[in-house]
């Protein structure tokens, strides 16, 4: 038995390309799919294309999503808000802190994958490390940025008024073309961190990471329709992603002014909250902080009466 | 009024009143003498009221009689150039150079002018609006000097507000006020840009002027250094130019929700920043165990306050079923007993429509609430001959889909739908483009918490309506807008946040 296992590895060459003899076992190629309500489907397109690393090798047959897939998209995250934004704040901690424990798991994967897209080992372990350390850092967040930012507002009437910061709801985000994996988990983590669901477009040029990142969300506990990752072209989906009007907000990571001009001007159909992370470092403390939650969340005032009975005074 | 108790036998034992011997109240008018306003206004830039380059001035009138009060400056888009040009070099030159602690000077000086004013800014307010003097008085006037007291405190405490941030101010700001709280949105608009350290162009709707110019007299009277805060009239276009001028570097606009989506558009491809502060058809909720009498008081107040012209208006009611038929008679009762009219008199509940095209529009809502079915009452009160008026009208049996439960009316007009269960309710109340408010009334602590978190609007009022105050945050989700205005939340629209 031994022999026989030793002689088929010695048969296939490293590049694994090698088809000599019958016995020799053919690598499992994965295949790149896109992420949406918990599920990993094909584009409905059914169209492709291949994003080639600067070695020229062809990373892999990647969904060329369509506009109806980003539709259904919307469609599982708007059913995931309430369940998410109700969950209480320190359970969506636990689930950002769990995402960060399967990435680490998973990190040769991941640096394999950034290494393919022309990082060098340093730079994809760097990039790896640093994605594992902002989940935790946004993990830690989840139930401390409502008291940072809200308010017990001392208003001059006889009522009790208070402002808290509440997820606005759906979010459709282009996330970074370059740092596919690290400006990826630093764009999403902010948004599920405040309550809110999101459709994220992976880098168009360097999507590996991005599907490999839903594996990791799929088994983290997060919610089906939390988080929805679609592979493709900005410049063609990117429109629909402010089109779109169960869209609560857009984030765009690009500093294309055309798009910039663009996403603004379709945000005014139902008012989207826009935001554009176009100069951020994502390497450095410039790329995390709760203000970044705070860019897709509203604030809420509520006021009651407090009860004034004649002559109360002081109560002392 | 009298109060007749109900014949024997009959199963209720309510009393049911009884209008037609109503006291008369004898007028109580407030004097026109206490206020000078100007035959002609110019438009104030660089702290110096000067002519507009078009030459043009358009009336401003009295809506309670359709007199004009004066003409007022139509400023073009060299005149906006000239008022941008006079606070850039404001900003450049003065305002931002100038310690905090000091800035906050001059805007503390300028609220205590305003309470100085305060009587004549409230008549001039009602004659030029068209509200009820004793809401001139006891609210616009008031909340609008308290909001430039508020931030006035903040300039020199920024550091405080944005935790491990600073904060650099953004420039020139232009800012676009609405007809129906005129001082007030100037000041909600002028105070945290002043605190936060930008400079003004701000533009007070064509119909109502008068206020926002008085305030210009009074920044000149505080000394302010010219430039800081440049006000100039005119209607649509002069807006238009001081949000396509190129070198205004945020833009603050209150209004409609459609002016405030072409805003929007407009400013793409620009580094303009903006906060909307737009429309709205907020939700007013009262659940079988609400003081009924008191959600009742608080319903004439969440849609009649200013004749309705609110853009949180409690414009859907929103009755359980089991009370529903109580509270639309105590309603109705409650309607007759209001007073329209005079908005110079001090009884006046509800006065003037703004002008003549809101109220076309209020009456074009009228008729469709008509058409689509919903059955209307109206107060049968009497209107004066002239001037623009509408009495206080509420449709029931109104449908979630009615076009008068889901579009914004902005006058004296009432939807009243109903409902069974929690869930149902919320579902109605968020179905709606708009987000500025909601209402809730009921006895249960807990279920108050419940709504207060579900309904989808910036501001939530239980057991109250209508509330305001400068520290309280102000401002929509969904179509209603962005931003805040009021509060520590409100000083973020006027700052960039640097790390």
């Amino acid at each position: 038995m031994e022999k026989t296992i030793k002689k088929s590895s010695l048969s296939i060459s490293e590049n694994g390309l090698e088809k000599k003899t019958s016995s020799k076992r053919l690598e499992v190629v994965k295949t790149y799919k896109i992420y949406i309500g918990g599920q990993f489907p094909r584009t409905e397109s059914g169209r492709y294309y291949i994003p080639v690393n600067a070695a020229g090798k062809k990373l892999a047959n990647i969904c060329l999503s369509s506009r109806k897939d980003f539709r259904d998209a919307v469609v599982s995250a708007r059913g995931a808000v309430s369940g998410w934004s109700g969950r209480a704040a320190f359970n969506r901690s636990q689930i950002l802190y769990r995402m960060a424990e399967m990435l680490e798991g998973r990190k040769a994967q991941f640096i394999d994958e950034l290494i393919q897209q022309d990082a060098t080992k340093a730079k994809a372990e760097k990039e790896v490390n640093l994605s594992i350390d902002r989940l935790i850092y946004y993990a830690g967040w989840c139930d401390k940025f409502q008291q940072l930012f809200s308010s017990v507002n001392p208003v001059a009437s006889s009522h009790f008024n208070f402002s808290v910061p509440e997820p606005t709801g759906v979010v459709s985000i282009i996330a970074p073309q370059s740092d596919s994996l690290l400006g990826l988990v630093s764009v999403i983590a902010p948004v599920i961190a405040g309550g809110n669901t999101c459709v994220v477009l992976a880098s168009e040029t360097k999507p590996l990471c991005a599907v490999t990142f839903a594996e990791v969300l799929n088994s983290s506990d997060l919610p089906g329709g939390v988080v929805n990752i679609l592979t493709g072209k900005p410049s063609e989906l990117a429109s629909w992603f402010v089109d779109h009007m169960d869209v609560n907000a857009t984030i765009y990571c690009e500093n294309n002014s055309e798009t910039k001009k663009m996403i603004r001007e379709k945000s005014a159909m139902n008012l989207k909250r826009i935001t554009f992370y176009d100069k951020i470092n994502w390497y450095t403390n410039e790329g995390q902080s709760p203000y970044f939650i705070m860019d897709t969340q509203e604030i809420k005032t509520a006021w009651h009466p407090v009860e004034n009975i004649a002559g109360a005074g002081g109560g002392y | 009024m009298a109060v007749i108790k109900k014949k024997a036998g009959t199963k209720s034992n309510t009393i049911k009143l009884k209008f037609d011997t109503s006291w008369s109240y004898a007028p109580a008018p407030e004097s026109k003498s206490a206020a000078t306003i100007n035959k002609q206004y110019d438009l104030f830039i660089n702290g110096e009221w000067q002519k507009p380059s078009s030459k043009k001035y358009f009336d401003t009138i009295n809506p309670a009689n359709e007199e004009k009060l004066s003409e007022v400056a139509e400023a073009n888009a060299a005149d906006v150039d000239k008022a941008v040009k006079a606070a850039r070099n404001a900003y450049d030159k003065v305002w931002k150079k100038m310690p905090a602690k000091e800035r906050a000077k001059y805007i503390f000086r300028i609220a205590r002018i305003m309470q100085e004013k305060a009587r004549e800014l409230a008549i001039i307010e009602t004659l030029d609006g068209g509200k009820p003097i004793k809401e001139s008085r006891d609210f616009d006037v008031p909340a609008a000097a308290n909001h430039l007291f508020y931030y006035a405190g903040w300039a020199d405490k920024l550091e405080y507000a944005f935790p491990n941030r600073t904060t650099e101010p953004l420039g020139v700001a232009g800012q676009i006020t609405p007809w129906n709280f005129p001082l007030l949105m100037a000041a909600w608009k002028i105070a945290p840009a002043l605190a936060t350290g930008n400079t003004v162009v701000l533009k007070p709707a064509e119909t109502t002027s008068l206020t926002t110019l008085k305030l210009a007299e009074i920044i000149q009277e505080a000394d302010l250094p010219p430039g800081v805060v440049n006000i100039i009239t005119g209607a649509g276009e002069t807006g238009a130019a001081i949000v396509n001028h190129i070198d205004v570097n945020k833009i603050a606009f209150t209004g409609s929700t459609n002016v405030g989506k072409i805003i929007q558009r407009a400013i793409a491809g620009t580094n303009k920043k903006a906060t909307l502060e737009l429309g709205g058809k907020a939700a007013n909720i009262i659940f079988e165990d609400a003081p009924i009498d008191q959600a009742v008081e608080g319903v004439v107040n969440a849609i009649f306050f200013n004749q309705g012209h609110v853009c949180c208006a409690g414009s859907r009611l929103y009755v359980q079923e089991s009370v529903a038929k109580e509270v639309i008679r105590k309603l109705r009762d409650r309607m007759q007993s209001l007073i329209v009219g005079d908005p110079m008199d001090k009884n006046t509940d509800i006065g003037a429509i703004n002008s003549r095209e809101q109220l076309q529009i209020i009456q074009k809502y009228i008729a469709i609430g008509k058409k689509e079915g919903a059955e209307m009452y109206e107060s049968s009160c009497p209107l004066p001959s002239k001037g623009f008026w509408c009495r206080p009208t509420i449709f029931s049996n109104v449908a979630q889909s009615n076009r008068i439960a889901q579009e914004e009316i902005f006058g004296p007009v009432l939807s009243i739908l109903t409902f069974r269960t929690d869930d149902e309710v919320i579902e109605k109340a968020n179905n709606s483009p708009y987000g500025l408010s909601a209402g809730v009334w009921t006895d249960k602590g807990s279920k108050i918490f419940n709504m207060t978190k579900r309904m989808r609007a910036g501001v939530v009022w239980a057991n109250t309506f209508n509330k305001f105050d400068p520290t309280s945050p102000f401002g929509g989700y969904k179509e209603s807008g962005f931003g805040r205005e009021g509060g520590l939340h409100g000083l973020i629209a006027y700052v960039n946040i640097k790390s």
